[in-house]
């Protein structure tokens, strides 16, 4: 008889899979028509904010050592407590943000929250995948969940393009990685990444061409997941087009938990191979960091300009691994973190932009916002320079360590290019700061910001604006996760 | 030592006023006038907090005084140190000067959102005092490039009609140089385990990788300074901004770039310092001699002031990497005068064009008939500028002078040709806006300088006067110190001959 798994270090998967599908019944059994859904879908998401919480609490209690289960397919570490908790809370605020877009643009569905649970939970497996097969299986219960929530908002013609545009390169995204997996594990024979690294390891020098061909297809497809250059193209379209908080959402939760992915698979099983995809990665990052600047500068629609930031952000969080050491896990680790709560931020002031009840997208509509909403026009100004990168700011901070990392390993051609596209990218986020505070006011955007915003705001601009008092707090963590993922 | 952190509390003083007038609400004409007085009154109260620092500072030893210390990111052997030294001193100290005179001259000009500006000058306050007294590379950084915001916000806010494109270029040209700065840093941190200034010091970068740490540094300081031919934000900035931004520009920003060139170049890369000394020279004799030529011919008064700058600059420059006592004296006494001066020049501009709204030289003429104190007062700080002795200007230059004649006899030449350039182009300018007849008719009601606009030039002309007739007070704060740098370059620099001979 088969030996039951020590289901502890899956234990919070565990709970936020039986709660999206408690949650699932429960708005399947709810009363539905007019105000009995906007109930259900409000219950819901509070529910599921709950449940992530508690997930929180369940994910920091196995911050132990390395837990193994599920025939070593599953694993616990320090380094994967740390991602979940960075992608929990960010699943968390995007439903706290979503709520009242979708009850405004009548989309109030119980489903929202709960495919957000579930792609949630496809993002912590894919954090603690230890096998080729256990990957796979997060990243596609996570890009499944992505694909729907996507075109959640099904009147909206641009929405279901973004669905099916991000379903259908998506797709091929898998489809390039599922074959990398499957060439590696025919030159290898095994898709564990412990055995990986030890089979890779023990060859001595010599690579088979095969295995590094597997390589090159699981990193497309891994650079399809974290949008970075030459696989960003749906990036843009999907962000325009989806809802706004979906969007917030994709920011961040996913990219995180890719990245993370991306370290793991890297670091792990292909550790030993560092010199064959290092070139790789510079490339990427490099090629993500140009096209974030420059492709920006265009661009009129606020989320667009986001998803080409966010395509120059990956960027230089990937100079952290293409270091490949201790060190620049570390400060792509911080770097992570920064990003998260800088870039929730910046899309609920994006959302609190309506006028006439209406979402307003473009950048001119910012226009003069600094007369209304002084407080709000502060945030953003912060936010912005913390994304360009300027001291004393948490994205400074950043950056810093990122190039620390990228120098202390005399990368320095890398870090050269970094600090100038930084220079370039500081452009399109200082034309944001010129339009709230050096423009005059056209029309005044409507001046009552939702409560529940307006704390996610103060908590992220608070954030951003004195992490440098006290930064140890997210330095040692990430310090100690970096380490776990060395020591094995 | 448990002494009060007096530094970080100068620093860190105006910043408490910015919250609290941040915290100012109601209503509007009330929210102005607090606001103004907040600021005026912190930023006196920092005065006399920095007059305190001064009294209490010896002027005999070459340590850092004051220093305090405190972990930060203890995992990176980064902390938090403050300290001041001969050199920082006097620029805290007109650093502190000028900013209650900046929050003065502001007081009636500016009725637009006042309360951000007060904020942003306050802001703009401790972070320059911040990166003077900074005695840890990663926290002057920070202060460094934090100064961006302020002055960004300051320019493209309250700015005239080009503000947008001024402050972008600003910005952006200024941040270009400093990230490069900043990789420097690291590099710096690697070699030597640590981000300490005092530590930096004393210790020995391979003469290979000072070159590109030198370069890396002149890049940032370069664009501050600025020197030519990466000046031309200058110009641009010094137009558009108020008057009052255009002060605290001219006199406390662009000397960051010659504050960081005596505190990190010289004594940090001394070998990479000897062997661009050239550079150095032909880059300063052609701002000195061309911007001065450009200065001539400008129509705008701002302008030709901020050209001025640059070559004034440019003898900055030189005094400093002659490797003389004289010369980085008279480098440092020259950025103190030229903070005076400038500050005084553009202030008076100011004047006038609250008065008419140009600053087009053409637009004057006469005006010693409607305004003779103006005129005074003008041809006082005209005067400074030129280098005339008895003012501030001529102590800076003739030491600067001095020192480059001990060092290159060719130097000395060409930059003494940028004297009367110097001469030739202010009082040019003085004598079209001062002197002729009063013929226009927007002139014919103009009215002499306000008792507000007295106060402000009073401290400014004394201190010019009492700079160039009785130098020794603010002489020896600094003395020992450069007296010290100098030492330690020459036995680095004796260290890497001795290396090199041995070695062939």
């Amino acid at each position: 008889m088969a030996e039951i798994p020590n289901i502890i270090p899956a234990l919070p998967e565990l709970f936020l899979a039986s709660v999206g599908m408690a949650l699932l019944m429960l708005g399947v059994f709810h009363k539905t028509g007019g105000v009995e859904d906007i109930k259900a879908s409000r219950l819901i998401s509070l529910l599921s904010i709950v449940a992530l919480l508690l997930a929180v609490l369940l994910v920091s209690t196995l911050s132990g050592g390395r837990l193994p289960t599920f025939a070593n397919m599953f694993v616990s570490d320090t380094f994967a407590v740390y991602c979940k908790v960075l992608v929990l809370v960010g699943s968390a605020l995007a439903i706290i943000i979503s709520q009242g877009f979708l009850e405004r643009h009548d989309m109030a569905r119980f489903e929202y929250s709960i495919l957000i649970l579930f792609a949630t939970l496809g993002m912590m497996m894919m954090i603690s995948a230890n096998d080729l097969i256990s990957l796979y299986i997060g990243l596609e219960l996570q890009s499944l969940s992505l694909y729907v929530i996507a075109a959640f908002q099904r009147d909206d013609t641009r929405s279901t393009e973004a669905g099916l545009k991000y379903f259908v390169l998506g797709a091929v995204a898998s489809g390039m990685l599922l074959y990398g997996s499957s060439l590696v594990y025919g030159f290898t024979g095994t898709t564990n990444f412990d055995q990986l690294a030890a089979v890779l390891r023990g060859h001595g020098g010599e690579t088979s061409i095969g295995v590094i061909f597997g390589i090159v297809f699981i990193m497309a497809g891994l650079a399809f997941k974290v949008s970075a250059v030459p696989f960003h193209m749906w990036t843009p379209d999907v962000y325009e087009g989806a809802p706004t908080p979906v969007t917030a959402f994709f920011s961040v939760a996913p990219k995180i938990a890719a990245l993370a992915l991306f370290i793991r698979v890297m670091v792990g099983p292909f550790g030993g191979l560092v010199a064959d995809w290092q070139q790789i990665v510079i490339f990427i990052s490099m090629a993500s960091m140009a096209l974030g600047a420059l492709a920006a500068i265009n661009q009129t629609n606020i989320k667009r300009m986001m998803a080409y930031s966010s395509i120059g952000h990956v960027g230089y969080a990937l100079i952290g691994l293409a270091v490949g050491t201790e060190a620049g896990i570390q400060s792509v680790l911080i770097y992570l973190a920064i990003y998260l709560l800088m870039n929730i931020g910046v899309f609920t002031c994006i959302l609190s932009m309506r006028r006439d009840g209406h979402m307003v997208e473009n950048i001119k509509d910012l226009a003069g916002m600094s007369r209304t909403h002084p407080m709000l026009a502060l945030a953003l100004a912060i936010l912005m320079f913390s994304m360009a990168g300027i001291p004393p700011f948490a994205g400074f901070f950043g950056k810093f360590y990122v190039f620390v990392a990228a120098i202390e390993a005399h990368l320095y051609m890398l870090a050269i290019f970094g600090v100038l596209s930084s220079v370039v990218a500081a452009f399109y986020y200082l034309r944001i700061v010129q339009l709230v505070y050096f423009e005059d006011l056209d029309e005044a955007l409507d001046k009552s910001v939702a409560p529940e915003l307006g704390v996610v705001i103060t908590g992220a601009g608070l954030f951003v604006a004195f992490f440098f008092i006290y930064p140890t707090p997210v330095l040692s963590a990430a310090a100690a996760a970096a380490a776990a993922l060395f020591a094995g | 030592m448990t002494q009060l952190p007096i530094l970080s509390l100068l620093t860190f003083l105006p910043l408490v006023g910015a919250v609290f007038i941040l915290t100012i609400r109601g209503d509007e004409a009330i929210v102005k006038r607090n606001a103004r007085h907040v600021a005026l009154w912190t930023s006196v109260i920092n005065f006399a907090l920095s007059m305190f620092i001064w009294v209490h500072f010896d002027t005999t030893t070459a340590d850092f005084q004051f220093v305090e210390s405190k972990p930060w990111m203890p995992a990176f052997n980064i902390g938090y140190k403050m300290g001041i030294d001969g050199i920082s001193m006097l620029f805290v100290l007109l650093t502190t000067l000028l900013t209650p005179i900046c929050i003065l001259a502001s007081w009636e000009n500016i009725n637009d959102r006042v309360k951000e500006y007060m904020i942003s000058f306050l802001v703009l306050e401790t972070f320059m005092i911040g990166m003077f007294c900074a005695l840890d590379l990663v926290v002057f950084y920070i202060f460094f490039e934090a100064v961006l915001i302020p002055m960004f916000l300051i320019i493209g806010v309250w700015g005239g009609p080009r503000r947008v494109y001024a402050s972008f270029k600003f910005f952006l040209y200024t941040l270009a140089g400093s990230v490069l700065m900043l990789l420097a840093i690291m590099a710096m941190y690697f070699d030597a385990g640590t981000t300490d200034i005092p530590g930096l010091m004393v210790h020995r970068f391979p003469p290979e990788r000072q070159t590109w740490l030198w370069l890396a540094f002149f890049a940032s300081f370069a664009v501050k300074i600025p020197m030519w031919p990466v000046h031309t934000w200058l110009p641009d900035a010094h137009v558009e901004a108020p008057t009052a931004g255009s002060v605290i520009l001219a006199a406390v920003l662009l000397k960051f770039g010659g504050y960081g060139l005596l505190r990190f170049s010289l004594p940090m890369f001394p070998d990479a310092s000897v062997m661009f000394t050239p550079l150095i020279y032909t880059l300063s004799i052609i701002a000195v001699i061309y911007t001065s030529l450009v200065a001539l011919a400008q129509e705008d008064m701002k302008k030709l002031i901020a050209y001025s700058s640059v070559a004034h600059m440019g003898f900055v420059t030189i005094g400093a990497f002659t490797l003389t006592v004289q010369g980085i004296e008279g480098a440092i006494y020259q950025m103190l005068a030229h903070g005076v001066i400038s500050a005084a020049l553009f202030l008076i501009v100011g004047v006038v064009y609250d008065r008419i709204h140009s600053r087009e030289i053409a637009a004057y003429g006469g005006l010693v008939h409607r305004m003779p104190g103006y005129s005074l007062i003008f041809m006082v700080f005209m005067l400074g500028s030129v280098g005339l002795p008895g003012t501030a200007g001529f102590v800076g230059e003739f030491l600067v002078l001095v020192g480059a004649f001990k060092a290159n006899t060719w130097v000395a030449a060409f930059a003494a040709t940028g004297l009367i350039l110097g001469a030739a182009y202010m009082l040019y300018l003085y004598r079209r806006v001062i002197f002729g007849s009063l013929t226009k008719d927007s002139l014919a009601a103009i009215k002499d300088l306000s008792l507000r606009e007295f106060a402000i030039f009073a401290p400014l002309l004394v201190l010019v006067i009492w700079m160039g007739i009785y130098p020794a007070p603010f002489l020896d704060i600094m003395h020992v110190s450069v007296a010290n740098m100098i030492t330690q370059i020459d036995s680095a620099l004796n260290a890497s001959t001795a290396i090199s001979v041995a070695g062939q």
